[in-house]
């Protein structure tokens, strides 16, 4: 298991010290310094063995965070929880930075003591821990005999993520669909790969212990409805948009309040909420994907010390929506001497730090074109090497969900406080990412 | 460590109140003022003050000083005072062991503390500090606390009993407490029933044969129903435990399958890849025509996918993993290819794996894809993955030969380039595809023939010399080509040095009127002027071939190459099975066995998959290893990079990154007869030429001519094979304690013990360096003189650090035995020189010899017997070890442990013979006959060897291992 877990500066200063294995010796610290943070080439690795002792590490900001261990340890794991370090961390102090690190040293230490024992991750949940760790306001020794023995049943039970007795006026929750498109995409216009992977965040302020129920457009599920013959029909006219009812999800990962066996067994989406904000589910689709934008790339190379290019971009969704943020980002080689552009919409400009023609327009409506020229004067060079043409990138936000998804409904039920489905306010919105969205040229 | 006192400086008096603050304490009597407040009525004052221990603690400042004061503030009812005590006694009571027990009594008490929160707190802090006598302390509470009311107590306990192991098994056994932790599994609540599975796997570990972790079926049963209930860490604990259960039959494997499914939707990776691990290994056991069968595989490829839109450092163990498991059934991820296309922004580790994935899936069916992603990847700014995606082209030309002539084209074009490093990766790889498709592509020989000039690294170079001297015959000025190599023939590397050596053999052969001038000068040069053995053999083997028979010479030289096959780097069959028991450990990463990376019994025992289960089993024992459309197992040499690994800093030499296979049978012969008939003199050759599969490795028969001329050199290369092979073994070789080398006196204060180890084939010698100076003591280095058997350091001397006043600090130096020979007296002893900024010191000492007993040294039956009668009985020496008790099957595992291997037992009324051998680095071979009579506790061994000065030295340790 993890042997001991540092926190160094990006001097490679050591912040967080903590050993939890007595074959961690206190030369580990400077080995991981000396070989991975001081060393001078490009890391190759996160794993790193140094005299056959492994190191993980993530970096955050400035920040490196390392495991290390001398056993064969679950190296999915140990990251797995590198990252939610992180999570934890963030949640008690906000961003992870030397400074903050430095001033809630003790908390850290606490935290590291009560989410490793013996190298052996524990509760990790930030709702739980925020019960018993003593740091940062909340003080447990107050706590009488039976609100002890409530933390401790719920750091070790079967609903950790969520503790009794919570009370809202309003039972309210908010459902955002997140998604971010992926395109690879051939100066020929060919899909070389397309995915989303879309999140399900959703944020709940709801009364005691509910029950809640979500539902989609699964094909699986519809399909299987259909067969049945109780065929929801409502749907068809909130669906609208795209004009497909149901979507293929290639895979999809839960939060661990939700019922895995249920899905796997009937499809159905069932669980306790945590209180507050949290990532109900992950997906992924590669099929029938609504590609919000097209990009039509033409280089030409006018002898060795000009270079003209022509990027058209097409909105492909209904005209009444708007995209916005839309950035187009044209790469140039690194020995450009000067660029003329004219763009129809927008503003570009050329960003000599960045080796690239960066193209903003804010809003763009459905079914609409633009077009950028430039002209791109070149260095003369004796470079043999060619130059790579990375592909032309773009960042865009929509207003619907790309892979076709819809939220069919999401139930809630609380059989022993008196509210009822009906009375909770429930909020839905959808919005479309770039994620790496990229055209070779 | 100087952030304390600069953070001081550039926050002033911060309005802030925040913990940094602690780190400003005044420098001047510090510690004085620490213990005044530590001591202090006031509970604020005191808590504030053990923070600023904290701080000076984690800062690296020795507060140890303070040990007393401290654990006076533990006796309070704040539970955040009480968790900084603990924080430092953790750190501290090692070195203070006599006062820690002072803090005995109030873990004593706390573990009877009303508040379940303390009283866990206080037995999971009693597990961590590792003092001996406090560990009998601990007993009785944790025996209570292990049976706690309430579940956060008792989960706690479950781990504390790991930690007890770690400090004493033997407690722990007597104690009982194995029993109590084994009916945690079935505690009511999920939580404990995990920490409980956690501790007992990592318990068994330590103990492989012991009965530990009773696997049944009703045990399962519990820990498949607490998997549905406990966190996401407690699921990895129990799916990595579940993993290691073997099934009784289909049926059962069937139904866990059917329950752990479920965890492939888990949010977190390491869940996911834990019950791929469990999924893929008992799948094994399912009838494959079974519909389940199939709808498991289907199941599998979604969320291996899905992986890769993790974090990247969790991307890249995926991939890894991924790698495994395309190698053992490529059915799951074979419509996937387009998954692992490179994304611009990936970071560089994971594009080169993605990279290795894709040649893996290339098929005919996706090749055109593959090949316009490779050829646009080429372009590339990063040099090993442009290297990188070249050699793949020349891969799919190997695998997929309807796509070979498309490949080489698009390597032409690449050539066309000119961009230096693109243009030897395509030789080299062109060079292979020569050998795959014999007389189809040798039009582009001139191209290649071009760009000649150009290259400049060894392997590039060693690729062309091979195509000149392969086509000789087409290539009208072959011998100016190769002349022209011949001019700076001693500046090459041995690669290119033993290839030319060959090319030119071929071009005479071929053309023998122009060129007899030239192969007059190739051997001459090898044979007199070269102090490499390899060449010299080689040179000395051609010489004697082409002067006694050129007939022989030339079916020997120009013999028919065997085929090379498709995959280049498959992970040999039985590492992959045992790796794909680690899927999502380190082990998966490294694609090493854990035996090769961690110490000690830890994780040793080697896994393995469960056998398929119902009637068929021999009709489908074949397809257990299927991984191509091929019947036979394909035969492949795994390359180095995947055995060894680059991380252990092995310095192999001669890279050969592409081995091309050879007949197994035809290598075995190869090895056994080189082994057996010809002992040293040859081993260092085998590992040296295999790439290029010239005249060697394919004509046993040639060999024994060659005996009588090649000097009687001891060896002394590293031989690749040694190596090779020790990585794989069991490492259990005895390893003497450290003895003062260099005493303190005789080196200006600078004090050096050590002692010798052989792990996992790797030498090392273990240092302890202290400074008993008044000064620092920086810039060490290392070096020995020349000995007997070429030892010589593989790395420098890793003293990071400047070593200040008092302190100490291991370390462990990488010996290859490479280095220069030369007979010492004794034979074993090591004349070492160590520098720093002092001085140089010399001293010396002797290592065992079983430092130099390799992995591979079981001999043959045959070669065994064979040999034995060959050495004269003069060269046998006999030898008597007294005083062992051990039966004559626990001697041999024993000293099997240190490369002695039993190859046979006879019994003779009462007396057991064991026949071993034992083999040196420099391929010197030891046979021993051991007699035991049983009730007898003396052993007569009789030792043979052609080097007869040895056998003292291999009898004192037989002694040393079955003595210790």
């Amino acid at each position: 298991m993890i042997g001991g877990l540092f926190i160094y500066n990006h001097k490679g200063e050591v912040l967080i010290s903590r050993v939890y294995r007595d074959d961690i010796g206190r030369n580990a610290v400077d080995a991981f310094r000396v070989n991975v943070i001081h060393a001078r080439q490009q890391v190759r690795s996160p794993v790193t063995n140094i005299a056959r002792t492994s190191f993980f590490h993530v970096k955050r900001s400035n920040i490196w965070l390392a495991a290390v261990t001398k056993q064969n340890v679950n190296a999915a794991m140990v990251f797995e929880f590198l990252y939610k370090m992180c999570d934890v961390m963030t949640a008690y102090f906000g961003k992870i930075s030397e400074e903050n690190i430095k001033n809630n040293f003790v908390l850290i230490y606490e935290l590291l003591d009560e989410i490793l024992d013996f190298g052996y991750p524990q509760n990790s949940e930030t709702g739980a821990l925020k019960t018993f760790i003593t740091q940062q306001g909340i003080k447990s020794q107050h706590h009488t005999k039976e609100e002890q023995s409530q933390i401790t049943s719920q750091v070790t039970g079967q609903i950790g993520w969520r503790r009794e007795g919570i009370k809202y006026r309003r039972n309210e929750l908010f459902l955002d669909v997140l998604e971010s498109v992926n395109l690879l995409m051939s100066p020929q216009g060919q899909v070389l790969s397309a995915h989303v992977s879309g999140r399900v965040v959703m944020k709940s302020y709801l009364s005691g212990m509910p029950e809640c129920k979500f539902g989609m457009n699964d094909k699986i599920v519809i399909d299987k409805q259909g067969k049945g013959g109780t065929t929801d029909d409502s749907g068809k006219s909130e669906l609208g948009g795209s004009g497909k009812q149901s979507i293929a999800i290639d895979d999809c990962t839960f939060h661990q309040c939700v019922r895995l066996s249920k899905f796997d067994s009937e499809r159905s989406i069932s669980f306790i909420p945590p209180d507050g904000e949290y990532e109900l589910m992950r997906y992924r689709t590669t099929k029938d994907i609504i590609l919000p934008f097209r990009v039509i790339p033409l280089v030409r190379e006018v002898g060795r010390t000009k270079l003209e290019v022509k990027v058209v971009i097409k909105s492909n969704f209904k005209p009444s929506l708007l995209a916005q943020k839309i950035e187009v980002r044209i790469p140039t080689p690194l020995n450009t001497s000067g660029v003329q552009v004219i763009c129809m919409k927008g503003k570009a400009k050329y960003k000599a730090s960045e080796n690239a023609i960066v193209w903003k327009i804010k809003r763009m409506a459905g079914m609409k074109e633009s077009q950028i020229s430039a002209e791109i004067e070149l260095l003369p060079t004796n470079d043999k090497k060619k130059w790579a043409r990375p592909p032309i990138s773009m960042n865009f936000e929509v207003p619907f969900a790309p892979s076709g998804l819809k939220v069919r409904y999401l139930k809630v039920f609380e059989p022993k406080l008196n509210y009822s489905d009906h009375d909770v306010i429930k909020w839905v919105r959808y919005i479309g990412r770039s994620g790496i969205y990229e055209t070779r040229c | 460590m100087e952030w304390a006192s600069q953070l001081c400086e550039n926050r002033g008096l911060g309005s802030k109140m925040t913990d940094s603050k602690y780190f400003t304490t005044t420098k001047k009597g510090e510690i004085f003022e620490l213990k005044a407040e530590l001591n202090s009525d006031k509970k604020e004052k005191k808590k504030e003050a053990v923070k600023k221990v904290i701080a000076s603690m984690t800062v690296g400042k020795d507060v140890s000083a303070l040990f007393p004061d401290v654990v006076n503030c533990m006796q309070t009812d704040n539970l955040e005072l009480k968790k900084l005590v603990y924080l430092y006694l953790m750190n501290y009571a090692k070195s203070q062991p006599d006062m820690a027990i002072m803090a005995v009594n109030t873990f004593v008490k706390d573990c009877e503390d009303p508040n379940p929160l303390i009283r866990a707190l206080a037995v999971r802090t009693m597990g961590c500090i590792r003092v001996d006598k406090i560990t009998e302390y601990l007993c009785e509470p944790l025996r209570k606390c292990l049976k706690d009311e309430d579940p956060y107590v008792r989960k706690t306990a479950a781990v504390c009993v790991a930690k007890l192991h770690d400090i004493n098994a033997q407690l722990v056994e007597d104690q009982g407490f194995l029993d109590t932790l084994k009916d945690l599994i079935s505690d009511s609540n999920p939580m404990v029933v995990a920490n409980a599975v956690a501790a007992l796997s990592e318990i068994a570990e330590s103990h492989p044969n012991s009965n530990l972790l009773d696997l049944n079926p009703q045990t399962i049963n519990k820990l498949l129903t607490a998997l549905n209930e406990c966190t996401e860490w407690g699921q990895i604990f129990i799916l990595d435990c579940l993993a290691n259960y073997m099934p009784r039959d289909d049926r059962e494997s069937q139904s866990i399958c059917e329950r752990v499914t479920p965890r492939l939707s888990h949010a977190n990776s390491a869940v996911v890849l834990s019950a791929v691990k469990v999924l893929m290994k008992f799948m094994e056991m399912l009838p494959k025509d079974l519909d389940y069968y199939g709808t498991l595989l289907k199941k599998l490829a979604p969320p291996l996918v899905t992986l890769l839109s993790a974090e990247p450092e969790l991307q890249y163990v995926a991939l890894r993993n991924i790698n495994l498991i395309v190698q053992k059934r490529p059915e799951i991820l074979k419509h996937e290819m387009k998954v692992f296309f490179v994304k611009y922004n990936d970071p560089i580790y994971v594009k080169l794996e993605k990279l290795d994935i894709m040649i893996r899936l290339a098929s005919q069916a996706n090749i055109a894809q593959v090949l316009a992603e490779l050829k646009e990847y080429a372009t590339e700014v990063d040099v090993d993955f442009v290297r990188k995606a070249v050699r793949a082209i020349g891969r799919c030309a190997i695998k997929v030969e309807q796509s070979a002539e498309r490949c080489v084209s698009t390597l032409l074009d690449l050539i066309q380039t000119k961009v230096n490093y693109v243009v030897q990766e395509a030789i080299v790889v062109i060079k292979d595809i020569f050998r795959k498709y014999p007389n189809k592509y040798e039009s582009v020989i001139a191209t290649l023939c071009e760009n000649l000039d150009s290259l400049d690294e060894p392997e590039a170079r060693a690729a062309m010399i091979w195509i000149v001297g392969e086509y000789a015959e087409r290539i009208d000025n072959a011998d100016e080509l190769l002349e022209s190599f011949l001019e700076g023939f001693h500046d090459e590397s041995t690669q290119v040095q033993l290839q030319l050596l060959t090319a030119i053999v071929k071009l005479f052969l071929k053309k023998p009127t122009e060129t007899q001038e030239l192969v007059q000068q190739v051997l001459s040069l090898a044979t007199q002027d070269s102090d490499n053995p390899d060449l010299r053999d080689r040179g000395y083997i051609y010489w004697r071939l082409l002067s006694t028979d050129p007939v022989a010479a030339k079916e020997v030289v120009l013999a028919e190459k065997p085929l090379i096959s498709e995959e280049t780097d498959l992970i040999e069959p039985t590492l992959l099975e045992e790796l794909i028991c680690h899927i999502g450990t380190l082990a998966s990463v490294y694609h090493k066995p854990p035996s090769a990376f961690v110490e000690g019994s830890r994780g040793v025992q080697h896994k393995r998959i469960p056998a398929r289960a119902g009637s068929g089993e021999s009709a489908e024992s074949s397809d257990v290893g299927q991984s191509g459309p091929s019947e036979a197992p394909p035969a492949v040499i795994p390359s180095q990079g995947d055995l060894l690994g680059d991380l252990l800093n092995l310095d192999l030499a001669p890279p050969t990154a592409t081995v091309p296979s050879v007949q197994p049978s035809m290598q075995m012969g190869a090895m056994d007869l080189l082994g057996g008939g010809l002992d040293s003199l040859l081993g260092g050759d085998i590992g040296g030429s295999p790439s290029m599969g010239a005249g060697l490795g394919v004509a046993p028969a040639a060999m024994p001519t060659a005996l009588g001329i090649a000097p009687a050199v001891g060896g002394g290369l590293g031989d690749l094979f040694d190596l090779g092979g020790g990585v794989g073994m069991p490492t259990g070789s005895y390893v003497a304690p450290k003895t003062v080398w260099l005493p303190a006196m005789k080196a200006k204060g600078l004090e050096i013990s050590g002692t010798f180890a052989r792990r996992g084939g790797i030498i090392q010698m273990d240092l302890t360096l202290t400074n008993k100076a008044m000064s620092v003591m920086t810039d060490f280095a290392i070096q020995f003189n020349r000995n007997s058997f070429g030892l010589a350091p593989a790395g420098p001397l890793q003293v990071l650090t400047p070593l200040s006043p008092n302190q100490t600090i291991d370390v462990s130096l990488p010996l290859s035995t490479s280095g220069p020979v030369m007979k010492m007296e004794p034979l074993n002893n090591l004349q070492v020189a160590v520098k720093n900024n002092i001085d140089v010191f010399y001293f010396s000492c002797q290592y065992p010899l079983s430092l130099i007993f390799v992995e591979d040294g079981k001999m043959e039956r045959q070669v065994f017997l064979a040999t034995w009668k060959d050495i004269p009985n003069d060269n046998e020496a006999q030898f008597q070890i007294k005083d062992i008790h051990l039966n004559s099957d626990a001697a041999s595992n024993k000293l099997q442990g240190s490369n002695i291997f039993t190859i046979a037992k006879r019994t003779v009324e009462g007396q057991d013979m064991l026949y071993q051998s034992v083999k040196l680095t420099n391929g010197i071979w030891v046979l021993a006959e051991m007699r035991i009579q049983t009730g007898n506790p003396n052993y007569t061994l009789s030792i043979k060897c052609r080097a007869p000065e040895v056998c003292q030295f291999v009898f004192l340790c037989y002694e040393l291992v079955l003595k210790n």
